[in-house]
């Protein structure tokens, strides 16, 4: 029988009511929409602002400059992040940071708590969602590593101070831990969330100490789960936002002499999707309980994953939908939370990605 | 968790060693199902072993036949009943309705006279709630109860009385005040089934089975003490009363009210059906929907156990309550429906078959699955229910 544990601090609280907060009041869809045109995707000012908050260093041990809480803490900030769209390099940010802990690099830590921007370079063109799947090499050369091959879909690369670029060492998957910049090496791509910044980067040539390379396997699982967990704290946000959206169309727009939110064929699927939504952040705290307490969360991330991000697909796939004509126009936000969620729903395995891999989890080969 | 330790101990062995003989019949799920005198007798008799043995009503008061114990005993045998997958305690309505309703607001002569009755099953109960012509909308009740010198007279008819054919008394709602409409003019009685004029007609189900009947009321004479609370409260009662069995307060005798057949019974099934030559389990697409399965019932555990936490549902505290019957019951019965076709072309067969897979047991259970989807109000009922009340969208 699975654990069924979820654990809530008083500071989880306090956070999670800060951010909501927070995120209310710095991102409504207004400025949503103004950073989407702009250069780098977010806005230096609010960035500063999460800095301040401490939000970078929640789960940095306080000796390198954090406040030494940890991943469950974390999730409950990024939670209201989603919900309204926050265009913000946080998520890439702190999923770097729980490698580089996990790998034992602590030098950068402080740097991060302090709003240095960071991020992880773990796929290439193929898109395969198997980490271990690497064509990038790192090769001996006296006491430097060269490295050779081309990371994609490589978040917020173009501001990145620190990426963690996973190589291939003697066949072994490793993370290079790179410090910027980038210059000429990072190319924008264009991607389907446009409230996010993507990038291939261009390792070929470059050249690190071989002590900025993380070899520990434990690193690449601490980057998949915060990966994991931290996509589904984004998701579950993102189904309660756009079914605020789907909502409140509903109860105003009139069509046949009626509110069509009377109409039960949308009804009823605005209730399905709440039912989608209450059970994803039941997994979202339970996975980030397990996680918080460092033990095993595998299963809880990966149904976690699964549930939460099939459900918002859905939802952002309705919204368009329910919204109409309206709904086929730039001018609907529908449509921004269906470009959010079908990115999460590709980064870090879809749900049947995760299903598999919990069939021989759960059921055996 | 470790005070109870010795206690778990010894739980666990009384049920491996008093668990009755499996009878040569197939048993029912639950109460709402017991439609032969065999299935009720086998049932009863289960229950009253339990609380002899002292581990029925633990939490309930010592002086009215419970165990005066810590609730957290008698949970630790709930969970060991449903571990062990022994028969269930068939008096629901009392143990889970009536006894913490009396219990809570009944007189003290109200509590001696029928608590102890309703753990040992020496009385049993059922509920007169639902009306053939209103289904979900209790408050459309129009079964009346006219005051009489010192008695009401009832005249009516409820239907889906479970165990109606073999309860001594009823949970009745009734209309006390003429003409008045829904909420008001209500009243909430504990009724005595031997009444004359009060007469019980079993329902066959679409399995087959009987387990429900209608109850129809001409002119029976109940006296006045029958009535619970005051005139006109019996709305509030009534609801009072579903928190209770929703196990929202707490107060159930405990037991276990269903032998029910779950997700991991479902999976335990797939490794025995074949499909092409080799185990259903093997299977990529089985797999994929046992996982889809075993994702969405812990999503259920899991909303259940955060509905406890009030920083993770303050925004919509109702969500979780009234969305629990809508994810549970359809869950149930979309995962009946797939454990059918696991079993092949043995799915076709149906309940006295020599080589149906354990009875037919399954069949049943798919069949029956839709008392939970249409009972209580049904999902169609449960969509809007959500909808207008959680999320704010307009009624029809």
């Amino acid at each position: 029988m699975l654990s069924n544990r979820i654990s809530f601090s008083g500071e989880q609280g306090m956070l999670l009511e800060t951010a909501v907060g927070f995120c209310r009041e710095r991102s409504p869809v207004s400025a949503v929409r103004a950073l989407m045109g702009g250069a780098d995707g977010f806005d230096p000012a609010v960035w500063a602002e999460m800095a301040a908050l401490g939000w970078c260093g929640i789960a940095i041990p306080e000796r390198f400059g954090g406040s030494g809480l940890g991943l469950a803490e974390v999730a409950t900030v990024v939670e209201p992040m989603g919900r309204h769209l926050m265009a913000t390099p946080f998520v890439s940010g702190q999923i770097a940071v729980q490698a580089l802990l996990a790998g034992g690099h602590m030098a950068l830590l402080p740097r991060i708590a302090q709003g240095a921007i960071a991020t992880t370079a773990v796929f290439e063109r193929d898109g395969d969602w198997d980490l271990a799947a690497i064509e990038a090499t790192a090769t001996r050369h006296g006491d430097h590593l060269r490295l050779e091959g081309v990371k994609t879909l490589v978040e917020h690369g173009g501001v990145a101070e620190i990426v963690l670029a996973s190589v291939r060492l003697d066949g072994a998957p490793a993370l290079a831990v790179l410090e910027g910049p980038f210059a000429g090496r990072m190319r924008a791509e264009a991607v389907i969330d446009e409230t996010r910044r993507s990038f291939s980067l261009d390792l070929t040539g470059l050249e690190i100490p071989t002590a900025s390379l993380i070899t520990d396997p434990a690193a690449f699982i601490a980057l998949r789960d915060a990966a994991l967990l931290l996509s589904v704290a984004e998701a579950a946000g993102g189904i309660a936002g756009v079914l605020d959206v789907t909502v409140d169309y509903l109860n105003n727009r009139t069509a046949f002499g009626r509110k069509i939110g009377s109409y039960q064929s949308l009804k009823h699927a605005c209730a399905d999707i709440l039912v989608g939504l209450e059970r994803s952040r039941s997994h979202l705290y339970h996975a980030a309980t397990l996680c918080g307490a460092n033990e095993d969360a595998e299963v809880a991330l990966r149904m976690a994953k699964a549930e939460a991000s099939d459900v918002f697909a859905n939802a952002g796939d309705r919204a368009v939908q329910f919204h109409g004509g309206f709904g086929f126009t730039w001018d609907c936000d529908a449509q921004l939370y269906l470009r959010r969620a079908l990115w999460l729903q590709y980064s870090f395995g879809d749900a049947a990605h995760h299903r598999r891999k919990l069939a021989d989890l759960l059921l055996g080969d | 968790m470790s005070e109870f330790a010795e206690f778990r101990a010894e739980v666990a062995a009384w049920f491996r060693d008093n668990r009755p003989p499996e009878p040569d019949f197939l048993l029912p799920e639950s109460f709402m199902e017991v439609g032969t005198e065999q299935q009720f007798e086998y049932l009863r008799a289960w229950q009253r072993k339990i609380w002899e043995a002292g581990y029925l009503g633990m939490a309930w008061p010592k002086e009215y036949g419970g165990g005066g114990q810590p609730q957290a005993m008698q949970d630790i045998v709930n969970a060991e009943m449903a571990r062990q997958k022994v028969p269930f305690v068939p008096n629901t309505i009392g143990l889970n309705w009536a006894g913490p309703l009396i219990l809570a607001i009944g007189t003290p002569a109200e509590k001696q006279r029928y608590i102890k009755n309703i753990l040992s099953a020496e009385d049993i109960w059922c509920q007169g709630f639902s009306e053939p012509d209103n289904g979900s909308d209790l408050a459309a009740t129009t079964t009346r109860a006219t005051r009489d010198g010192d008695a009401y007279i009832l005249n009516g008819a409820k239907i889906w009385t479970s165990l109606g054919s073999y309860a001594k008394y009823m949970i009745l709602l009734a209309r006390t005040e003429p003409g008045s409409k829904r909420y008001a003019g209500l009243s909430y009685f504990l009724v005595p089934m031997h009444t004359p004029g009060i007469e019980t007609q079993p329902i066959r189900k679409l399995t087959g089975e009987y387990g429900f009947t209608q109850t129809f009321f001409r002119d029976a004479r109940i006296p006045d003490d029958c009535l619970m609370g005051k005139e006109g409260e019996g709305w509030k009662i009534a609801m009072m009363t579903l928190t209770f069995e929703r196990g929202a307060s707490g107060g159930q005798a405990g037991g276990i009210a269903r032998q029910a057949l779950n997700v991991h019974d479902t999976v335990d099934l797939a490794r025995l059906a074949r499909r092409d030559g080799r185990p259903a389990i093997q299977d990529p697409l089985m797999r994929d929907q046992l996982v889809r399965f075993l994702i969405e019932d812990q999503g259920d555990r899991l909303t259940a156990a955060r509905g406890a936490i009030p920083g993770l549902t303050s925004e919509r505290p109702h969500a979780i309550p009234l969305s629990q019957k809508l994810r549970t019951s359809e869950h149930r019965r979309r995962l009946l429906q797939f454990a059918l076709g696991l079993q092949g072309a043995n799915a076709a067969r149906w309940m006295g078959d020599a080589n149906a897979r354990e009875g037919g047991k399954w069949q049943r259970a798919y069949f029956n699955s839709f008392s939970s989807t249409i009972g209580g109000g049904t999902t169609q009922i449960q969509s809007n229910i959500v909808a207008e009340r959680v999320l704010g969208l307009p009624k029809d």
